[in-house]
Order: C-alpha cells, then sequence, then structure tokens
C-alpha cells in the first residue's frame, strides 16, 4: 500500500471559526495505482491534495494520520516534511506559469532546485534530458525563460521537475483546468506515460471534471463537503454510481452527442452546506431525492467489491455497522 | 439580426506597437433572435475578441458589424444606449466583473437609473426580483451581500438577471460557465436555452465543444482567429470535414469512451503568417461550410 490516509481532518481558520473543509476522510491508495479526486469547488478536494504536501498558513491540522509506505507524513510540521517533499511526496499545482520563477532560465532554476537538495546536478543531467523527451520537450528549454514557453509546455516542464527524485506519490491538482482540449489530452497523457514509466509509484490526480478522471484514473473517489462520498473503479463510477451525489453529478454532464433539444440534462438543485458549521448527518441530505429519517445520522462508509460508499442507500436495514471514523486499518 | 461581415481584427503588440498580431481575420456571420450560435475555439482563437466587438468595446480593424442592418461602430450617445438595452455580455470571470465595494442591489440600482429613471422604485423592485427568479436566485439570499458573499455561480446569475432587466435581444456569453461546478453548470446552460425558447439570441463563446454542442443551433469552429468550420450544429458535430475540427473532437474527454493512446502530441500549429489572407469557405452542404485547404 502506497499511502493509506485515516481520518484526516484539515480545518481552516476564519474570523468565524473553523471552516471544515476536510471532515474525516480515510482511504488507501495501491501502488501503481492513479486515483482520481472528484468533487465540485469548496468539497476539500484541494485541501486534501494540499494537506499530503504542505498546509499553508490558514490551514490547521486537527487530526488523523497519512501513512506512505510504512512512513507516518508529519503532516503537522512544516519542516519535518521537507525531508518528504520533492522527493517522496511531490505535487504538480494548477497554475505551472506561477509555478516557475520568472527571472531564472529553466534550466538554472532546476539546478538551483536539485542543489538545495543535495543532488549532484552533473549526475542527474543525462536523466533530465531523458526526461524532457519523455514529455515532448526539447533540451533548448532548459536555457528558456518561463515566458518564452506556452502553457502546455510550461506545464510540462513543471511535471518533470515535479517527478524528477522519482517521488513515490504524486499530486496533480487540477493541472488540465487551465488548458485547451488538445493540450488537455496530451497533459494527461503524460501523467499516465510518468506512471507507466515508474518515475512515480502512485498518484492522486484532482479535478472537477470527471470525464478527464475517467481517461486517466483507475479508481475515482468522490466527495462531498469535506467527506467521502464513493469511491470505486473508474468505470464503475461513471457507468454504475451508487451514490445518489455521483449518480446525479454523472447524469448532469453534457456529452459530446448529447443535446439540449433531445435531452434536458438536470443538475443538481440547492448548493452544498457552510463548512463552517455543517450539519449533522449526511450532508447531502438536503439536495438528495432519496433522503430518509435514517439520514439525520452520519451513513457509515460500507465497503464491498472492492468500492466503498457512504450512504444509508447501501446499508440493509437491520445490519450494523462499525462507523467509518476511528476505523483502523 | 446582428451579422458581421468581413470582420477582422488587429492589434498592436510587442516594444512601441510595432508588431501586428491579427486576432480575427475575415469573419463573417449572422445570429437571429432565437438562436443560439456557438463560437468555439482554443486560447488565442480571437473567439473572445469577436465577442468584445459586438459589444463594441473594441472596434473592428476592417469590415463591419450590424445591428438590424445599422453599423454599430456609427451608434453614438442615445443610440448607443438604445443598442446597450438590446444586446448585453456575460463574461468568463464573475468575480472581476463586479465592483467589489458594490452591494449586488446597487448593481441593479445602477441600470436603474441609467436606463429606467422614469419607472417608479416599487416596480423597479417587483421588476428586479422576477428577474431573479427567472434565474432562481431568491432575492432576500443576494440583494444585500457583496460580491465576495456569493458564489460564482450566484454572480453569473446575476450577470444574467441583470442583463434581463433591460429589454434585451441579444446576449454575449462568453465563457460564462467555464467557472462553474458540474452540478450548477447545468442550470445556467438550462437557464440560456430557456431564454432562447423566449426568443433571446445568444453567442455563446466557448472553448467546450460538450457545451456547444449541448446547447447550440449553429456552431463556429475557430482557429487562429480564421473560421474553419461553420454550419449547423449537428451537422459540424455529427460530419465534421475540416482535420482540425475532427482532432478536437478527438481531444475531448468523453465518458464510457477511452481516449486512443495513440502517442501523437498536441503540436500547436503556428499561426499563419500575418499578411496571410484567411482560407476560403467552401459550402459542403447546406448550411455547412469548411475552409478549404
Amino acid at each position: 500500500m502506497a499511502l493509506r490516509v485515516d481520518d484526516l481532518r484539515v480545518y481552516y481558520r476564519t474570523l468565524h471559526g473553523d471552516v471544515k473543509a476536510l471532515d474525516g476522510v480515510t482511504f488507501e491508495v495501491a501502488d501503481g495505482e492513479i486515483m482520481g479526486l472528484a468533487g465540485e469547488s469548496g468539497c476539500g478536494k484541494s485541501t486534501l491534495g494540499k494537506s499530503l504536501i504542505r498546509l499553508d498558513g490558514r490551514m490547521r491540522y486537527v487530526a488523523g494520520h497519512a501513512v506512505l509506505d510504512g512512513d507516518e507524513l508529519p503532516i503537522w510540521d512544516d519542516s519535518a516534511m521537507d525531508e518528504f517533499r520533492f522527493r517522496r511526496v511531490s505535487i504538480v499545482p494548477q497554475y505551472a506559469m506561477s509555478a516557475l520563477n520568472p527571472t531564472r532560465k529553466i534550466g538554472r532554476m532546476i539546478h538551483e532546485l536539485l542543489r538545495s537538495r543535495g543532488v549532484d546536478t552533473h549526475k542527474a543531467q543525462s536523466e533530465l534530458d531523458r526526461r524532457l523527451a519523455l514529455v515532448g520537450l526539447e533540451p533548448g528549454v532548459l536555457g528558456m525563460y518561463p515566458i518564452e514557453l506556452s502553457g502546455g509546455m510550461k506545464q510540462r516542464v513543471v511535471m518533470v521537475i515535479s517527478t524528477l527524485l522519482d517521488p513515490s506519490l504524486l499530486i496533480a491538482d487540477e493541472i488540465t483546468s487551465a488548458l485547451d482540449v488538445s493540450t488537455q489530452k496530451a497533459a494527461a497523457q503524460t501523467l499516465v506515460e510518468i506512471r507507466d514509466q515508474g518515475l512515480v509509484k502512485s498518484m492522486i490526480f484532482i479535478t472537477h471534471d470527471i470525464a478527464v478522471l475517467y481517461q486517466v484514473a483507475d479508481t475515482i473517489l468522490v466527495m462531498y463537503a469535506g467527506k467521502l462520498a464513493e469511491k470505486a473503479p473508474a468505470d464503475e463510477i461513471v457507468s454504475n454510481p451508487r451514490h445518489p451525489y455521483t449518480r446525479l453529478l454523472v447524469s448532469s454532464l453534457p456529452k459530446v452527442g448529447v443535446r439540449y433539444a433531445e435531452k434536458e440534462l438536470t443538475g443538481i438543485p440547492g448548493r452544498p452546506p457552510s463548512l463552517l458549521d455543517p450539519p449533522s448527518g449526511c450532508r447531502f441530505r438536503d439536495r438528495c431525492p432519496l433522503a430518509t429519517v435514517r439520514c439525520e445520522h452520519e451513513p457509515p462508509w460500507v465497503e464491498e467489491d472492492g468500492r466503498g460508499i457512504a450512504c444509508w442507500e447501501a446499508v440493509p436495514a437491520r445490519t450494523t455497522v462499525k462507523p467509518l471514523v476511528g476505523k483502523a486499518g | 439580426m446582428l451579422r458581421l461581415d468581413h470582420v477582422s481584427k488587429t492589434y498592436r503588440v510587442g516594444t512601441l506597437g510595432r508588431g501586428r498580431l491579427t486576432a480575427v481575420r475575415d469573419v463573417t456571420f449572422e445570429l437571429h433572435p432565437g438562436e443560439v450560435l456557438s463560437v468555439i475555439g482554443e486560447s488565442g482563437s480571437g473567439k473572445s475578441t469577436i465577442g468584445r466587438m459586438v459589444l463594441r468595446l473594441l472596434q473592428p480593424t476592417a469590415g463591419s458589424i450590424t445591428y438590424d442592418d445599422a453599423n454599430i461602430s456609427e451608434f453614438h450617445r442615445g443610440a448607443l444606449k438604445g443598442y446597450y438595452r438590446h444586446v448585453q455580455g456575460v463574461f468568463q470571470d464573475p468575480f472581476s466583473s463586479y465592483n467589489p465595494i458594490f452591494k449586488a442591489d446597487r448593481i441593479f440600482g445602477m441600470v436603474h437609473t441609467e436606463f429606467f429613471h422614469e419607472v417608479g422604485a416599487d416596480e423597479w423592485r417587483r421588476r428586479v426580483s422576477a428577474a431573479l427568479e427567472s434565474v432562481a436566485l431568491n432575492p432576500q439570499d443576494v440583494l444585500h451581500k457583496y460580491p465576495h458573499q456569493l458564489s460564482g455561480g450566484q454572480l453569473q446569475r446575476l450577470l444574467v438577471a441583470r442583463a434581463l432587466l433591460l429589454d434585451i435581444r441579444y446576449l454575449v456569453a462568453d465563457e460564462i460557465i467555464s467557472m462553474l461546478d458540474a452540478s450548477t453548470r447545468i442550470d445556467v446552460l438550462n437557464l440560456l436555452a430557456d431564454l432562447k425558447t423566449r426568443g433571446l439570441g445568444i453567442l455563446f463563446i466557448t472553448h467546450d465543444l460538450s457545451l456547444g454542442n449541448y446547447i447550440s443551433d449553429r456552431t463556429i469552429i475557430l482557429r487562429h482567429g480564421c473560421v474553419v468550420e461553420m454550419g449547423a450544429t449537428e451537422k459540424v458535430f455529427g460530419d465534421p470535414r475540416h482535420p482540425y475540427t475532427k482532432d478536437l473532437l478527438a481531444s475531448v474527454p468523453i465518458l464510457h469512451e477511452k481516449w486512443r493512446r495513440d502517442g501523437t502530441r498536441a503540436t500547436a500549429a503556428a499561426r499563419p503568417p500575418e499578411e496571410a489572407e484567411a482560407p476560403r469557405l467552401v459550402s459542403i452542404e447546406d448550411d455547412h461550410l469548411v475552409a478549404a485547404g
């Protein structure tokens, strides 16, 4: 098991109190797995990605564990995480353009970065060239400034840098969202290639776009309002979703071939609850067409046939299920 | 009817504006009431420039844009105000479209004083409520809030409501749902389709092919400022003829259908030289034009 996250809670400090952006999530990512992380804005998916690499100033670690290849990630300790960042956990951020130093040539920037990690830059050079070729860049980009590259090229440069030390876990945060359709396809396929070549062991691919996830991810984890809704193989999420939220979300996607005149799609009425003071019970309750009295209690996480779901619908009426919170292993 | 007739737009770029960049090259189309026309292109294709020219935020370098046979660049003062009563735009980033220190009701108040000062306060409140209802917003929820207190979807619908308060006939919707969540974007899209059935003409500018396909009656595919393919949506999407259109359609992520692992990398074709002419459009069938060459 490459990564195991156990009841992780990370809140945002605000003047009005804590925003419970990540409120107890438990999941595992297998070796070689690309796990897609989907959800609407504010559901906590980016918070989850950031928590595994660096908490920013407003984020507060509350509880939970993340274990990567047997070692616990010291999420709460910014300087202790230094040892893990870039070497064992790495991130490709959404805005590659703002991830690169505009005053440095790409090559010099990479060398400075490697030196800061105590890596021999001369030994790394041939590997660097090989990886640039892998993502389809000429070695000449090393002599260029970020401004001379297109958005897609910058994205690929950042992918090369992030994976240069063969991290175990790569977090790709909305990397395709700012790209055109054709560059989006290239970027997403490059990440799959990076995994296939074994440069990273496993990957968390965060995006709001389920159609992109379906193309690249092995499994998809759907989040809603700071909690997990459903995790299943990508095919299953798309063709046989079980959580009411996933079902509505997938059916609201316009696909090429579906037209308003022939079939009117519907969105999900209402909006997610405020995470400042989230309601008890199932957080999707207010928008859920299937909600019953049971939903006033928090639904347990039920796992079967390699998929998991947090919904009372999946629980036979008379069985008792151990709650997810506090579950070990 | 809105008509663009051989419209081109060249920007001055570089130091002291010595360089030239032709963003839109010889584009001709018409937009009728009760029709959604999608303008689809990747970044740098000139799609937003077209929208801005229609809204008269930019002047075309060549060609003309006419509204009911009057050239919009000749509108001044009263005539221009009359034009904006009928033609309005909503843009991509709802957060930068608002003045951050104005509450939402003040946005509507400005429309009141600017365009409808003869309307009484009670009647105006009734109209604002009706406009908000029609975009599925609850007036109590939004009117006394600052922009930062509202979600992106709410802000975007507020802008549509603001446009509806005017007597609009055409709406330029420039990427209005690309910043919204999946579960709410379809509602904004359905709202546009609903407005269309009530007779509004919509210029729907987007980079997202599946959205364009879902909502539009007619489609224009743009590349580097030139029309590559245009016509009835079911013809352009169902039977794409230009290689670029085919490439685009093959790159769109579709549920239930995996990308082919063709290993080809998207290589952006270079922009055509500044002096080049736009490729000629050839009619293949009724209402389906494809660029030659």
